[in-house]
């Protein structure tokens, strides 16, 4: 019955076939390790996102007068609302650490050099919307945090040369940030961006299924094949990646609830403080900080106080902060090493990758903190020490000594 | 068996270039409603137009808040009094001379008014927003003793002179910004436009 059920729909649609190439059969490494396993759970928070996003619509009001007492009233009065809110703010702060994780996985191992460039870039994009998806959903609270990151965010538009201003009153469609602002916002953020980011996901996993998963070793496993053409040194995803992908998801689930139930503020880094308080255009809060997992960026931001070339200090902040996001995209081509993988790289990959975390982390928390001139010379050396990392690649990664590459996975 | 080449190679290339470039105009004109749409609205650029205020009733030393684009703007006339202050204890100021451009060309000036003995502000602190209070009285005040009239931020404590211009050692970095402004007659003045730049 069920097989003459499976013929009629494979007479129609390529169902089976479908199903055993990106699912069943898939072949992957037998050495992916725990690293590789952010991927997965990234599209676990996705789901999360978009289940918890359409409920947590269902009672938004997208309106200046409306949005905070809006969520107040989904907080207070909708039967677990407040459930599915932290449900979206802490499924906010898990796609952000996941993917950092899921970035870094294929920084140290080299996933994103040849054949898998693209496979890189359509990450990058990812993530590149997961930023705007994280802004604009931010300003839909409409809290005081949510008004001025929006100010500062946008006026940064503003400080670009001769087109500056008029840019900004188009970006606001007003001549401040209003209700006008906060629709298009929310137009962005629940229909846009989502459809976007479920768009170039599914293509990111296409061109994953056909260059197949790097492994930490960085050998080409499609090198050895047997008799019926599958890789030797693959499993197939089912059972074997399913279930021990499951066994992760359970465990990722009770630190995801965890923090939902007991700790959804996060101390005050994934929902503020100052959120609490509704948006007043006359008051600016004390210290404006934006949520734990743009810090890095908002650090870069504010270590440029120096005006060049004629720019504004501001301008430029700008654009090393954009820079600091966009220039991922480029390390396929900035990569010069004959090997992948971390695992048989020089001591300078060494080196300049401990250096990049080092500076990324120490970025984040700067950003976090009311600035000191002090604190700003520090995040002025880490901006350079994180950018060092992306833009001395072409030199170190190519006049290194690496180990030699075995032609087979190593295990244990 | 498919022709190797069209019948006539070149009606065939000037015809799917001629269809492409209608299709790019049509493209063209199709986004001109979206990118517009991004714009103010008709309502958002009423509530956006210049402030227009009657300022013949204004006596010297007086002030009146106009509400320019969702902010306070602060217009005072100064007595010929405290204009004298004016230029007294530069060195308590931090921009005395208005170099950061926070004001129109045409207010870069020592009253950094358009017109001598009024002055335009923009009352939002450069600080963090909040609205300083017009103290016009002259010598011993809560905040300062020897005070040459101005503006005083209750929030943090900035001090803004009767020009205002930031003092030195605040946390306001910026002078109060001058809002574009003309004055249509003597007595009408528009906030929100430059008028014709003398």
């Amino acid at each position: 019955m069920v097989t003459k059920l499976m013929n009629w729909f494979d007479d129609r649609l390529p169902l089976t076939a479908t199903i055993e190439r990106h699912l069943t059969k898939y072949p992957a490494p037998i050495n992916m390790n725990i690293w590789y396993l952010a991927g997965v759970l990234l599209v676990v928070v996705l789901v999360i996102q978009l289940a918890s996003g359409i409920w947590l619509l269902m009672n938004y009001e997208p309106t200046a007068e409306g949005a905070f007492a809006s969520i107040q009233y989904i907080m207070r009065d909708v039967k677990y609302g407040y459930i599915i809110r932290y449900m979206h703010t802490t499924g906010a702060s898990a796609f952000f650490a996941l993917i950092f994780l899921h970035m870094f996985r294929g920084m140290m191992y080299g996933s994103y050099q040849k054949p898998r460039e693209l496979l890189w870039v359509l990450g990058w994009i990812t993530y590149f919307l997961l930023c705007a998806l994280g802004f604009t959903g931010y300003v839909l609270p409409w809290g005081q945090m949510s008004f001025w990151a929006a100010q500062v965010i946008m006026s940064l538009f503003g400080s670009i040369p001769y087109i500056g201003e008029d840019l900004l009153t188009w970006i606001r469609g007003d001549y401040l940030i209003s209700g006008i602002t906060l629709n298009r916002l929310f137009a962005f953020h629940v229909v846009l961006l989502p459809l976007a980011l479920i768009a170039v996901v599914f293509v990111h996993i296409l061109a994953l299924h056909e260059v197949g998963s790097n492994n930490p070793d960085g050998v080409d496993v499609k090198k050895f094949k047997d008799a019926d053409g599958v890789p030797l040194d693959t499993k197939p995803f089912f059972p074997y990646d399913v279930m021990h992908d499951l066994y992760a998801i359970g465990v990722f689930l009770i630190f995801f609830v965890a923090i939902m139930f007991f700790y959804p503020d996060g101390g005050g880094y994934v929902i503020e403080y100052v959120n609490y308080e509704a948006a007043d255009n006359l008051k600016t809060p004390e210290h404006i900080v934006p949520s734990w997992y743009y810090t890095p960026y908002y650090a870069m931001l504010r270590a440029v106080t120096f005006p060049l070339f004629g720019l504004t200090a501001k301008f430029l902040g700008f654009v090393v902060m954009a820079a600091g996001i966009a220039i991922f995209v480029a390390l396929p081509w900035l990569d010069r090493s004959p090997v992948k993988s971390i695992r048989y790289k020089g001591i300078y990959s060494k080196f300049f990758l401990a250096l990049f975390v080092i500076s990324f982390l120490a970025l984040g928390y700067l950003g976090a903190v009311p600035s000191t001139p002090a604190r700003t010379i520090a995040a002025q050396i880490f901006t350079v020490c994180y950018f060092a990392y992306f833009l001395l690649m072409p030199i170190y990664s190519k006049y290194e000594t690496c180990k030699p590459v075995p032609d087979r996975v190593q295990l244990g | 068996m498919q022709p190797k080449s069209p019948p006539n190679p070149g009606r065939r290339k000037f015809l799917i270039s001629a269809t492409s470039a209608v299709g790019a105009v049509g493209v063209a004109g199709a986004v001109v409603p979206f990118i517009s749409a991004f714009n103010p609205s008709e309502a958002a650029e009423a509530a956006g137009a210049p402030a227009v205020a009657d300022i013949g009733k204004l006596a010297p030393g007086e002030m009146i808040i106009v509400e320019w684009r969702g902010t306070p703007i602060y217009v005072v006339k100064h007595s010929d009094e405290s204009i004298k202050e004016i230029d007294k204890n530069l060195e308590r100021l931090a921009d005395p001379n208005s170099e950061t451009q926070v004001q129109p060309d045409y207010a870069k000036n020592k009253y950094r008014s358009r017109k001598p003995g009024i002055s335009v502000l923009s009352a939002v602190c450069t600080h963090l927003g909040c609205a300083p209070k017009y103290y016009p009285q002259l010598g011993v005040v809560d905040f300062d003793s020897e005070w040459q009239g101005g503006f005083f931020c209750p929030c943090h404590g900035s001090k803004f002179d009767l020009a205002g211009r930031v003092y030195a050692g605040v946390p306001a970095p910026d002078n109060l910004a001058v809002p574009p402004h003309y004055f249509k007659s003597d007595d009408i003045l528009v906030i929100g436009e430059d008028g014709d730049v003398a």
